[in-house]
C-alpha cells in the first residue's frame, strides 16, 4: 500500500511537472487572478485580457475569488500559477496586504506580478500597478457636485454610500477624493468617517449593490430627509440609492454622483437618475497587463509607472451631459462608447 | 346479591372508596414556574417580547427619530425580503431540516422572471409564472434528493445552492436589467414595489403580502392536518411514519412550497431594488437561518411558532436601523445579532427543562 502510495505520489509530481515544463516551453502562459468572476467589472477584465492573450499567443488560465473578500482561494490560485510555471500574474487582490507573501513567492520564482485596479500594501510589492487613479475620480464627481449646485454647495446636506465597514483602500480614495474635490476638510485622508463638517449627514455602507444602496440611502434618509447630495461608491449602489429617493419622492431634488462607468451607469447618467459618473477602463487594464508579460517574457523588461506616480494610470473621464466650468468631462454619447459591462 | 353488596365486599362499592381523579399536569409552582410554562406553551412568546423591548428602548433612546410611523414602518420594508425567506426556511426547519439554497432560489428566480420578459419577449405576467414555476421546481428537487437518495438537506441544499448561484451567473451573464426599463415595459415585476401611504407611515405590498403569508402558514401550520403532519415528521420522522403518515410527501411538500415562498421573495426582490440584479441576495440563507433562531425555532425539528421568525426578522431589523441612527460602526450591529443568536438559543433551553 505504502509504495503504491508512493509511486502514485511520484508519478502525478511527474506529470505535474512534465505539464508544466512543456507549458512553457511551447508558450508564454499567464494567470488573472481577479476578486469574483461574478462582478461585471471583472468580467469585463477578463475579457479584455483573454482577447489580447489570444492575439499574442499567449496561454491565459483565469481564477477568481467566490465572493468579494475571498482571500484564500486567491493564493491558491497564486501557487497554481507558480507550480504551472506561467511568465506573469494578473492580479486584483482581496486582501491586499495578506497577499504580499503569496505574490513575494511568485516573484522569487521568476514571474512578474502586475497589481490591476487595486494597489498591493504596499504598493511596491508587486512589480507595477495598472489602476485607474481612484482619488481623482472621486475628486471629479465631487468638483463637478460642487460646481453644479454653486453657492449652494455651502449648505448642502451629503450623504456618502461607501462600500464596506472594513474600509478597502478604492473605497478610502474615492470618498477622499469627492469630499476633497467637494471642498471639504477630509481630516485623515487614509480613512472615511472621520470627517467633522456638518454638511455632512452621515456615512452608510451598500457592499456595491443595489440592495445595499437602498438600505444605506433609507437609512441615511431616516437621519436627515433633506440630504440633497449623494456620492456613491458604485453604480449599481447609485440605482439602489435612487429607489429609496424615489419611494419618498426626492429623486428629482437630489444629485447623485458615482464611479464605474460601466453601460448600465452610463445609461443611468443619460437618464438623469445618475448626474456624473467617472468612468474607468477595465479591459484596458487587462490588455496592458498582457502586453506587459508579453514584453516581460521576450526582452525581460519591466513595465514603468507613469510620470509623478507610483502606477502606471489607466485613465479616468467624467461622464455627464451636463458639463461644468472648470471641470474636464466627455459626454454621454461618448460614455457609451467606451462604457464596459 | 343484595345481601352481598350491604356487606361491602362486592367490586363496585370497594371501588367508591378509591380516589376518583383522572391523571393531570402538576400546577406549576411559582413565578418563574409560571414564566417558563407560559413560554413553553408560547413559543413566539420570548421574540415578541425581546422585540417591544429593543422598541421601547430604541424608542427612548432616539426618540421620534426612531420612533415614528416613517421610522417604524421602514424597517417592515428593509426586512421584507429576509422575512418572505425566512418563512420560507422555517418551514425546512420545523421538518428538522435545513435549507442553504434559499437565497439562491430567490434569485434565480428573479433573474428567469426578468430575463424571461426582456430577453425572449415573454409577456411580463407569463415571465412571473415560470419564475415562480422555476423556483417550486427547484424546491422539489431539493425534496425529491432528501426523500429518495435518503441525503441529508444540510449537504443537499449545500449542494443546491452552489449549483443554483452559479446558474444564476451562468444564464444572466451577470447583467442588470435597469429599473427604468423594467418601470417602462414590465412594469408588474415591481408590483411588490407599490407604496401606500398612510400618513408618514409607507407600506409596500411586498410587506403586506409578508404579513399575509405569515398569517396564511401559522393557520396551515396550527389548524391543518398537513401542519400537524408537519410538525410531526419533524418531531419524530419513524413514529410519524409508523403512526400512518405519508413522511416523505410532506417532506416533498414542505421543500417545494419554500422554494415557492422563495420565488416570491425574488419577485418582491425586484419591487424592492427596482432592477433585476444577480448580484443580490447573497447572504440571504445565513440571515434567514438567524431569524429562524432568534425567532425560537428548534434546529431539531418539531417544536417552535412559524411566527417567531417574523418576530425574529424583525429585531433584527430594529436593532440595525437603531444602531444606524445611533450612529454606531455597523460592526457592532453584528456583534449584536451574534450576541442575540447564542441567548435565544439559550432561553430556548431553559425554558425546554419544564418538560424535562
Amino acid at each position: 500500500m505504502k509504495t503504491l502510495l508512493t509511486g502514485t505520489a511520484i508519478a502525478l509530481t511527474a506529470a505535474t511537472l512534465a505539464t508544466g515544463a512543456s507549458a512553457a516551453s511551447h508558450s508564454i502562459s499567464a494567470c488573472l487572478i481577479t476578486k469574483t468572476d461574478t462582478n461585471p467589472f471583472f468580467v469585463k477584465m477578463k475579457e479584455g485580457a483573454t482577447a489580447k492573450a489570444e492575439e499574442l499567443g499567449i496561454e491565459l488560465k483565469s481564477f477568481a475569488g467566490k465572493i468579494d473578500g475571498d482571500h484564500e482561494t486567491q493564493v491558491q490560485a497564486i501557487e497554481t500559477c507558480i507550480a504551472d510555471g506561467a511568465k506573469g500574474i494578473l492580479l486584483t487582490a482581496s486582501d491586499t496586504s495578506s497577499i504580499v507573501p503569496a505574490v513575494q513567492q511568485a516573484r522569487d520564482a521568476g514571474i512578474l506580478v502586475i497589481a490591476l485596479d487595486t494597489p498591493l500594501e504596499p504598493i511596491g510589492s508587486a512589480d507595477a500597478t495598472f489602476a485607474t487613479d481612484n482619488f481623482l475620480a472621486g475628486e471629479l464627481i465631487g468638483k463637478w457636485a460642487a460646481g453644479k449646485l454653486g453657492d449652494a454647495a455651502a449648505d448642502a446636506k451629503i450623504g456618502m454610500l461607501d462600500l464596506a465597514v472594513s474600509q478597502p483602500s478604492v473605497g478610502v480614495l474615492r470618498d477622499q477624493g469627492f469630499l476633497t474635490g467637494f471642498g471639504i476638510d477630509v481630516m485623515d485622508v487614509t480613512k472615511w468617517g472621520d470627517e467633522t463638517d456638518p454638511r455632512i449627514v452621515g456615512n452608510d455602507v451598500t457592499q456595491g449593490n443595489e440592495e445595499g444602496g437602498r438600505r444605506a440611502m433609507e437609512n441615511l434618509l431616516a437621519q436627515d430627509p433633506m440630504i440633497n447630495v449623494v456620492y456613491t461608491i458604485n453604480e449599481p449602489a447609485a440605482a439602489g440609492a435612487y429607489e429609496a429617493l424615489k419611494s419618498i419622492g426626492r429623486e428629482n431634488d437630489v444629485l447623485i454622483v458615482s464611479v464605474d462607468g460601466g453601460c448600465p451607469g452610463v445609461m443611468n447618467v443619460a437618464d438623469g437618475v445618475i448626474g456624473a459618473t467617472s468612468q474607468q477602463y477595465p479591459l484596458l487594464m487587462a490588455s496592458l497587463g498582457i502586453e506587459a508579460i508579453k514584453k516581460w517574457a521576450d526582452e525581460g523588461v519591466k513595465p514603468e509607472p507613469s510620470e509623478g506616480k507610483n502606477f502606471f494610470d489607466t485613465g479616468v473621464s467624467l461622464v455627464t451631459d451636463q458639463p461644468v466650468d472648470g471641470v474636464d468631462s466627455i459626454s454621454v454619447q461618448e460614455g457609451t462608447e467606451r462604457c464596459w459591462g | 346479591m343484595t345481601e352481598s353488596a350491604s356487606k361491602g365486599s362486592d367490586y363496585e362499592s370497594s371501588l367508591s372508596a378509591a380516589t376518583n381523579q383522572v391523571a393531570e399536569f402538576e400546577k406549576p409552582q411559582g413565578f418563574v414556574h409560571k414564566v417558563q410554562n407560559a413560554l413553553h406553551t408560547n413559543p413566539a412568546l420570548v421574540p415578541l417580547i425581546v422585540l417591544v423591548m429593543s422598541i421601547v428602548v430604541f424608542g427612548v433612546l432616539l426618540g421620534s427619530k426612531f420612533f415614528s410611523p416613517f421610522a417604524l414602518t421602514l424597517i417592515l420594508q428593509q426586512v421584507q425580503i429576509v422575512g418572505i425567506v425566512a418563512a420560507a426556511q422555517s418551514l425546512v426547519i420545523l421538518t428538522a431540516g435545513i435549507d442553504l439554497s434559499v437565497g439562491a432560489i430567490m434569485v434565480m428566480s428573479s433573474v428567469v422572471m426578468g430575463q424571461f420578459t426582456f430577453r425572449y419577449g415573454i409577456p411580463p405576467f407569463i415571465s412571473v409564472m415560470c419564475g415562480l414555476a422555476v423556483g417550486t421546481g427547484i424546491g422539489a428537487i431539493n425534496g425529491l434528493l432528501v426523500t429518495r437518495m435518503k441525503l441529508p438537506p444540510f449537504i443537499v441544499t449545500l449542494g443546491m445552492w452552489q449549483i443554483v448561484l452559479a446558474a444564476n451567473f451562468l444564464y444572466s451573464a451577470n447583467e442588470t436589467i435597469r429599473s427604468q426599463d423594467i418601470e417602462q415595459n414590465a412594469a408588474i415585476l415591481q408590483f411588490f414595489g407599490t407604496t401606500l401611504q398612510l400618513g408618514s407611515a409607507r407600506l409596500t405590498y411586498g410587506i403586506i403580502f409578508m404579513l399575509l403569508l405569515f398569517g396564511v402558514l401559522t393557520y396551515a401550520l396550527t389548524q391543518t392536518a398537513w401542519g400537524r403532519h408537519v410538525y410531526a415528521v419533524g418531531d419524530d420522522k419513524e413514529a410519524a411514519e409508523l403512526s400512518g403518515m405519508e413522511a416523505n410527501k410532506v417532506l416533498v411538500s414542505v421543500y417545494a412550497l419554500s422554494g415557492l415562498i422563495c420565488a416570491f421573495a425574488g419577485w418582491a426582490l425586484i419591487g424592492r431594488i427596482g432592477s433585476v440584479s444577480p448580484t443580490s441576495g447573497q447572504l440571504a440563507n445565513i440571515e434567514s437561518i438567524t431569524a429562524v433562531v432568534i425567532g425560537g425555532i428548534s434546529l431539531f425539528g418539531g417544536r417552535g411558532s412559524v411566527l417567531g421568525s417574523l418576530f425574529g426578522a424583525l429585531i433584527v431589523g430594529v436593532f440595525t436601523l437603531g444602531l444606524r441612527l445611533m450612529g454606531a460602526d455597523a460592526q457592532w450591529t453584528y456583534l449584536l445579532i451574534g450576541v442575540l443568536i447564542i441567548a435565544a438559543v439559550s432561553v430556548d433551553q431553559w425554558i425546554r427543562k419544564v418538560s424535562g
